[in-house]
């Protein structure tokens, strides 16, 4: 009860303080002038700038090059985007392409490789059956010179 | 029966059409009292316009609900000082659009002074005496600064001054004497 007794207190004298110091001020000639010639010099700037021709045409020539700019560079980069993802799809066709190539390659390169190592096979097989007829034909024709000589 | 007689009823049009009117009364009356208040809260041309085009736009929105219960230009100083403050608020979190800041400084602001009839003398004593005012007003709290210039640049009583900015009239007169209190000390010996 004290505490807001005093505080009551506080507050009044308070806001009397501030009542008697703004009366003061505002009791100030001096200082009343001189306000006085900043709200003047406020109106007379802000008049200026109020009542002042505004660029209209200035300012839509200077919207539309802006837009025309932004457009440009808008389009350039959509260009751009489109173009770049053209290329790499095209780039991947030619090395899928590129690839499957030279796995054929490879694998008709395998193959004749395999077709001559098969032809190498037969060949020798050939050449032994070859060499080793005339050899199981020694005894007849052994037999055959004997019956001459008889 | 001929429309518009003074024992009919008011249309939904016309009605409206009376709104449209009174609030163009109250832009051609109140803009530029409106744009002088931002201009010297934010010394930024651009920002000033374009705070008042969204003060004005704002207002036409929300016309059907004011009630009169304040001034029109009360309840517009309002509307104008909650931009001012989203501005701010908005902008120090947009640190980047420091860099666009189009504000002059106080040299440039206090340049502007009515000739009147004054000698030359006087009217440069008067001019450096303007730009220690807008000295004292750079260092103001943004409470203070608003509380003074719709004290002494709108030349707002106390009591409007508390309907606009939703402070108490003691409260006020506090900010007041505290930024008059201000100006008198950056004023100092040049009076």
């Amino acid at each position: 009860m004290r505490f807001e007794q005093k505080l009551g207190n506080n507050t009044g004298e308070s806001e009397e303080r501030t009542a008697r110091e703004f009366a003061q001020s505002v009791e100030d000639p001096a200082l009343d002038r001189v306000l006085s010639d900043f709200r003047a010099s406020v109106h007379a700037w802000s008049d200026a700038l109020y009542n002042r021709p505004r660029p209209i045409a200035a300012a839509s020539n200077r919207a539309v090059w802006r837009k025309a700019a932004a457009w440009s560079l808008g389009s350039m980069l959509a260009f751009g985007a489109a173009g770049g993802g053209v290329f790499e799809y095209r780039h991947r066709q030619e090395t899928v392409r590129i690839a499957a190539t030279r796995e054929a390659q490879q694998q008709r390169a395998l193959a004749e490789e395999r077709e001559r190592e098969a032809e190498k096979e037969l060949a020798k097989v050939d050449n032994d059956v070859a060499r080793e007829v005339p050899n199981a034909m020694e005894p007849l024709a052994q037999l055959m010179t004997e019956d001459e000589s008889q | 029966m001929a429309a518009g007689t003074a024992l009919e009823p008011m249309t939904m049009a016309t009605a409206e059409e009376l709104a449209a009117e009174e609030f163009a009364c109250v832009v051609a009356t109140h803009r530029q009292q409106i744009f002088r208040f931002l201009l010297a809260s934010t010394r930024d041309m651009d920002l000033a316009e374009t705070l008042t085009q969204d003060c004005f736009l704002k207002a036409h929105r929300h016309w059907s609900s004011f009630r009169g219960e304040s001034s029109a230009i009360t309840w517009l100083m309002r509307i104008a000082i909650n931009l001012q403050k989203d501005h701010w608020r908005n902008r120090r979190v947009q640190f980047w659009r420091h860099t666009r800041s189009n504000a002059v400084d106080s040299e440039e602001a206090s340049e502007w002074l009515p000739s009147g009839e004054s000698s030359p003398e006087q009217q440069l004593l008067a001019r450096e005496q303007v730009k220690h005012v807008w000295r004292a007003v750079d260092g103001l709290s943004e409470r203070q600064r608003t509380v003074f210039l719709l004290r002494y640049v709108e030349e707002l009583d106390i009591a409007e001054i508390g309907r606009a900015t939703g402070l108490s009239e003691g409260t006020v007169k506090a900010h007041l004497s505290r930024a008059l209190s201000r100006v008198r000390g950056e004023l100092g010996g040049k009076k």
